[in-house]
C-alpha cells in the first residue's frame, strides 16, 4: 500500500496556506516541522477546558492537568523505550538538554585531563557547553573527524577511544548532511572503556525508531519543535542510577521535597530537575505529537521520505550547476546543496517567491562548513508530508535561481 | 517574478560576477571589517584618505550577490569624493532600501538598482553591510 500522503497532509492546518502569494511548499522540516492538528487542539483543549497547574492542588482541574502531563511522559517512556518513566525528564530543548548534562555529570564526575568525544559534524550545541567545561575544569574536548562525503573517518577511533574519554557526545542524524552515524558501534567501544554515551536525537528521533536500551545510551537528548510538537519542550532522558546520582541543574519550586533555612532535601527524580512551574502545555501537546507518528509508524514515515529524499537526490544531479553536499551511504531526508558560485542567500530568496521555504546558512555548523570551505549551503529537508509534485516544484526552482544568475 | 527580476537586475548580476575596485591594496589609511552573523556574509573596506577626501577604496570579501554588488558600487561612487559628499550618499542610500524609491527624487542614479530591495526586509543587512562598514573604516584612527 502506497503512503496515504493525501489524507496526512489534511491534519496539517498550515499545508493549505499560501507564503509570498503561492501554496506553501515547507521543505525546512530540519529546523522546525509543522504541525497536526490534534497537537493544536491538544493545547486548546487544556486551556479551555482545564486549565491549571500541575503537581499542587487537590482540586479536579489540577488533578487531570497533573495526570495529563504524567500520561505524557508515558507516552514518551513507551516511545524510546526506556525502562521506567522516572527517566524521563523535560527540558526546554535539545540544547538545555546538553547543557544539563555538561554542567551536573560534567562537573561532578570529570576532571583535568579527561575527554569528552564529539564528532565533527556536531550542531554547536554539542560543541559549546564542553568547550565551556574545558575553560571550567580543563577537560579536553576532541573530535572523530569526517571525510568529504560527511561520513565518520573512523582509522584512529581507538586512539580517540582510550581510558581518558569518560563523554562520548554524539549526534545521530547530521542536520547540515543528513548522514546517519554508527552510533551502536561507537557506543560500544565507548562502554568498553568506561564512558557514558550521550546522544543527540534532535534529528533521529522524528524518522528513525529509538530504543535507547538497545542502543545503549546513557543520556539522550531532542527537542519537541522538531518531531511535531511544540516550541519549548523537550526532553532528556537520563538512565535512572545516573540521573539519581547528580546535582539538580536549577533550584526552587517543585524540585524539592522539604525546604527550611538549614536544609533542604530534593525531590525524586525526574521531578529534581524540573524546577519551578513547567511548559506544562508543551509537555501534553509534545504527548499528542508523538501518539500521533507513533499512530502512523516510524517505519512506514521513514520508508516515504526515503522515497523523496531518493527521487529528489536523483533530480538534482540532473542538474550539472548542482553539488550536493553530503552523500553519504546512509542517510535521512536532507539535502544541503550549492548551485556553481550562487551564493545561498540568493538561492533561498528566489525560492521564496515559489512560495518554498529552505534554510540557507551555516545550520550551526561552522566545522562542517569549513570541513567543505564553503561559507554557507542552502538545504532542503522533508517530512512525511511533503509530496513527490512539491519536489517537482522546488527543483523548477532550483533552474529559475540559475536561469536568473546566467 | 517581477520583484525577483527588479530585485536581480542587469548590473547587480554584473558587480557581482565582475566586483569593481576588489582587492587589498598595498597601502591604506583606513580599513575596517564587517560581518554579518545571519547569513555568515564578511567584507572589508580599505581607505586611503587624503584630508577629507576619499582618493582610493577598495573592497573583498564573500557574500551574497546582494552584498557583493551593493559595495562594488559603493566603491564606484565613493571614490574621488569628499567625506561630506559620501555621507550623504550613504544617507539617500539608506533612504532607498528602507523605504524605496517611490516619491524620492534620486539624484545618483546608480543608486537605482536598490529601488526593489525594501521588498525583501531579510536582505537589507546584505546591501548595507559594505556601507556600514565603511562608516567604520572613517573612524579607523590607524594612521
Ligand atoms: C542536531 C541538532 N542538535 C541540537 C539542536 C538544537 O535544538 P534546539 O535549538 O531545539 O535546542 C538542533 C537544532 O537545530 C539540531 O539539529
Amino acid at each position: 500500500m502506497s503512503f496515504p500522503v493525501d489524507l496526512i497532509r489534511k491534519d496539517f492546518p498550515i499545508l493549505t496556506r499560501k507564503m509570498s502569494g503561492k501554496p506553501l511548499i515547507y521543505l525546512d522540516n530540519a529546523a522546525t516541522t509543522q504541525k497536526p492538528q490534534i497537537m493544536i487542539d491538544t493545547i486548546v483543549d487544556f486551556y479551555s477546558n482545564y486549565y491549571a497547574n500541575i503537581h499542587r492542588s487537590v482540586y479536579e482541574f489540577s488533578q487531570i492537568a497533573t495526570e495529563q502531563y504524567e500520561t505524557a511522559r508515558t507516552i514518551i517512556k513507551e516511545f524510546i523505550n526506556a525502562e521506567t518513566t522516572e527517566e524521563i525528564v523535560f527540558t526546554r530543548g535539545a540544547t538545555e538538554g546538553i547543557n544539563l548534562i555538561a554542567n551536573t555529570y560534567g562537573k561532578k564526575f570529570l576532571k583535568k585531563g579527561d575527554e569528552v568525544l564529539v564528532t565533527e559534524m556536531e550542531h554547536h550545541s554539542n560543541i559549546v557547553p564542553w568547550q565551556e567545561l574545558a575553560k571550567e575544569i580543563g577537560i579536553i574536548l576532541r573530535y572523530i573527524p569526517m571525510n568529504d562525503n560527511g561520513e565518520l573517518v573512523l582509522d584512529n577511533i581507538d586512539d580517540l577511544i582510550n581510558e581518558k574519554t569518560k563523554i562520548v557526545s554524539i549526534v545521530h542524524v547530521s542536520n547540515s548532511l543528513g548522514t546517519v552515524l554508527p552510533i551502536k558501534m561507537l557506543f560500544d567501544k565507548a562502554k568498553k572503556v568506561g564512558a557514558i554515551c550521550v546522544l543527540d536525537a534532535s534529528q533521529s528521533i522524528q524518522h528513525l525508531n529509538i530504543d535507547v536500551q538497545e542502543i545503549g545510551c546513557d543520556f539522550l537528548v531532542f527537542s519537541g519543535h522538531k518531531i511535531y510538537g511544540p516550541t519549548g519542550i523537550g526532553v532528556l532522558y537520563g538512565k535512572s542510577n545516573l540521573l539519581e546520582n547528580i546535582p539538580p541543574y536549577q533550584t526552587g519550586g517543585d524540585m524539592i521535597r522539604s525546604v527550611s533555612f538549614e536544609r533542604t532535601i530534593y525531590a525524586d527524580v525526574p521531578q529534581k530537575f524540573e524546577a519551578g512551574t513547567q511548559h506544562i502545555e508543551g509537555a501534553i501537546a509534545l504527548g499528542a505529537s508523538i501518539r500521533y507518528i507513533h499512530n502512523i509508524g516510524l517505519e512506514k514515515i521513514f520508508a516515504y521520505e526515503h522515497e523523496l529524499l531518493n527521487y529528489a537526490t536523483n533530480k538534482m544531479k540532473e542538474i550539472p550547476e548542482v553539488t550536493i553536499i553530503g552523500t553519504a551511504k546512509n542517510k535521512a531526508s536532507v539535502i544541503s546543496f550549492m548551485l556553481e558560485d550562487i551564493h545561498p542567500h540568493d538561492v533561498g530568496t528566489i525560492l521564496d517567491k515559489f512560495g518554498i521555504a529552505v534554510r540557507t546558512g551555516q545550520h550551526c555548523t561552522e566545522p562542517v562548513m569549513k570541513h567543505f570551505n564553503i561559507p554557507a549551503t542552502t538545504r532542503a529537508s522533508f517530512a512525511f508530508y511533503n509530496t513527490i509534485d512539491e519536489i517537482n516544484v522546488f527543483i523548477n526552482g532550483i533552474k529559475e535561481v540559475i536561469e536568473t544568475f546566467k | 517574478m517581477d520583484a525577483i527580476n527588479e530585485l536581480y537586475q542587469e548590473v547587480i548580476l554584473d558587480h557581482n560576477k565582475n566586483p569593481r575596485n576588489y582587492g587589498k591594496p598595498e597601502a591604506y589609511t583606513n580599513f575596517a571589517e564587517g560581518f554579518n552573523p545571519l547569513c555568515g556574509d564578511r567584507v572589508e573596506i580599505y581607505l586611503n584618505l587624503d584630508n577629507d577626501i576619499i582618493k582610493d577604496i577598495k573592497f573583498e570579501g564573500k557574500g551574497c550577490a546582494i552584498s557583493k554588488s551593493s559595495a562594488s558600487i559603493m566603491t564606484t561612487l565613493l571614490k574621488g569624493k569628499t567625506i561630506q559628499d559620501a555621507k550623504e550618499i550613504y544617507s539617500e542610500f539608506l533612504e532607498i532600501v528602507m523605504h524605496g524609491c517611490d516619491g524620492l527624487e534620486v539624484k545618483d542614479e546608480d543608486l537605482e538598482v536598490f529601488c526593489g530591495v525594501k521588498d525583501f526586509p531579510t536582505r537589507v543587512k546584505c546591501a548595507t553591510l559594505g556601507w556600514h562598514t565603511f562608516e567604520e573604516a572613517l573612524k579607523d584612527q590607524k594612521v
